[in-house]
């Protein structure tokens, strides 16, 4: 079988043309490999073979990035690849933006496979780690050799159009493809097998990452708080009966606002949960239970708080996507601060 | 307000106020409607507390 013939793409740094003061450098293509491409080279064995490197300085791929986009596809086309592999950029910002920018281009202009290999937190991990294979790397180029020991094989794989495992066999950052298949070991043997191993003290692997949530500083506490206006936020999924916005019972993909004026008490007949997360026959008979509604109408008439606010805002917590929770935070506490509202309570089920 | 307070946590929750269980975190099915009002009462009461007290980290208010 004919070798493949593989294009590498990387910086004015690793083509040796200078370091930041070359940043600039306009794209140009060599026959051959170049640099890291020695290594790869010698990895694909007589299975493949770099026929040319394509280099660009980092600024003016990023600060050019149609033009530059355009001017590296041409170039990589003009050698008639089978593969590209871009980088790998580490943790180097602007290169990992442009090996992510010239891969994605690459499989989706050209319809020629293309990896490319980044640290984790490489910001352009995130912005093409659905588009494409970003093989993870260390953080500096010290990983370089173990770096082409991964990307290789992978990269001879993905040519040769075979079928790709997952992202912790295969060594690519996950891209949120998930496969069915048959596990051999049912759910509660390998939870317990993972607790055992936890417990030991062993390395074991989880079904289900959690994402990293973020920490935000804690507001100063409320000087007067019979004078403050309180909103009541819920994940509990209360909506007017009926669910008029027809919020999803899980994965809900909007939240509600609903005008509570006048509202002195959640009843069967007006207010329901639309959570399909839990069992909802008591939120159903009285949604004061989710959502205190009633005590809080006792308290403002009182004078123990200021003021209800007069709009609540529910949404379903259930699978709902973080960034999805994220997004409508950020909404809800806009409209919230516009209103003048100075405290909110989030009820959660 | 929540009954799983190591999720509050996790999410990053500062001022937590553990409640009554999942399906009805503000009350409690089992009881007369008064008693209900009055186990939302202190839950309320609790939140308010957690509202006006000043805090630097996250802060479970049992």
């Amino acid at each position: 079988m004919a070798k493949f013939r593989v294009v590498h793409y990387i910086n004015q740094f690793f083509a040796q043309v200078g370091g930041e003061e070359k940043a600039d450098h306009r794209p140009e293509s060599r026959e051959g490999f170049v640099g890291p491409g020695m290594a790869f080279n010698a990895a694909f064995g007589d299975k493949a073979e770099i026929v040319g490197t394509v280099i660009c300085g980092d600024s003016y791929f990023n600060e050019n990035l149609e033009t530059a986009t355009k001017e590296v596809l041409g170039l990589i086309s003009s050698f008639k690849p089978d593969l590209v592999i871009a980088g790998p950029a580490f943790n180097a910002g602007r290169y990992g933006m442009a090996c992510g920018t010239v891969a994605a281009a690459v499989e989706r202009e050209l319809d020629i496979p293309a990896i490319t290999g980044m640290y984790k937190e490489n910001p352009g991990v995130d912005s093409f780690k659905k588009d494409i294979y970003i093989i993870e790397t260390k953080n500096s180029a010290a990983g370089m050799r173990d770096a082409v020991k991964v990307m290789a094989p992978f990269a001879l794989k993905l040519a040769a159009g075979e079928e790709i495992g997952a992202s912790v066999e295969e060594g690519y950052i996950p891209n949120g493809i998930r496969v069915n298949f048959f596990e051999e070991k049912r759910g509660s043997e390998r939870a317990v097998d993972m607790l055992l191993a936890k417990l030991a003290g062993k390395p074991f692997t989880t079904e289900f990452p959690m994402p990293d949530f973020d920490r935000v500083e804690p507001k100063p506490a409320i000087v007067d708080i019979s004078k403050a206006t309180i909103a009541l936020v819920t994940s509990g999924g209360i909506v007017p009966k009926g669910n008029p916005d027809r919020i999803e019972s899980s994965s809900a993909s909007k939240y509600g606002k609903y005008d509570i004026e006048g509202v002195f008490d959640l009843t069967e007949s007006t207010y329901e949960t639309a959570h399909g997360g839990y069992d909802p026959v008591y939120a159903n008979l009285d949604a004061d239970r989710v959502l205190p509604v009633d005590i809080l109408r006792e308290y403002e008439k009182d004078g123990k708080i200021g003021k209800l606010h007069r709009y609540f805002y529910s949404t379903t917590g259930n699978g709902t996507a973080v960034a999805s929770a994220k997004a409508y935070a950020a909404a809800i506490g806009k409209e919230l601060v516009a209103d003048g509202v100075d405290a909110v309570i989030l009820t959660s089920t | 307000m929540c009954t799983v307070v190591p999720i509050s946590l996790t999410v990053g929750a500062n001022r937590i106020v553990p409640t009554v269980a999942i399906p009805h975190p503000l009350g409690n099915p089992a009881l007369p409607l008064e008693e209900e009002q009055e186990i939302r009462r202190k839950l309320l009461d609790k939140a308010l507390k957690a509202l006006t007290t000043e805090v630097s980290e996250q802060t479970v208010f049992e």
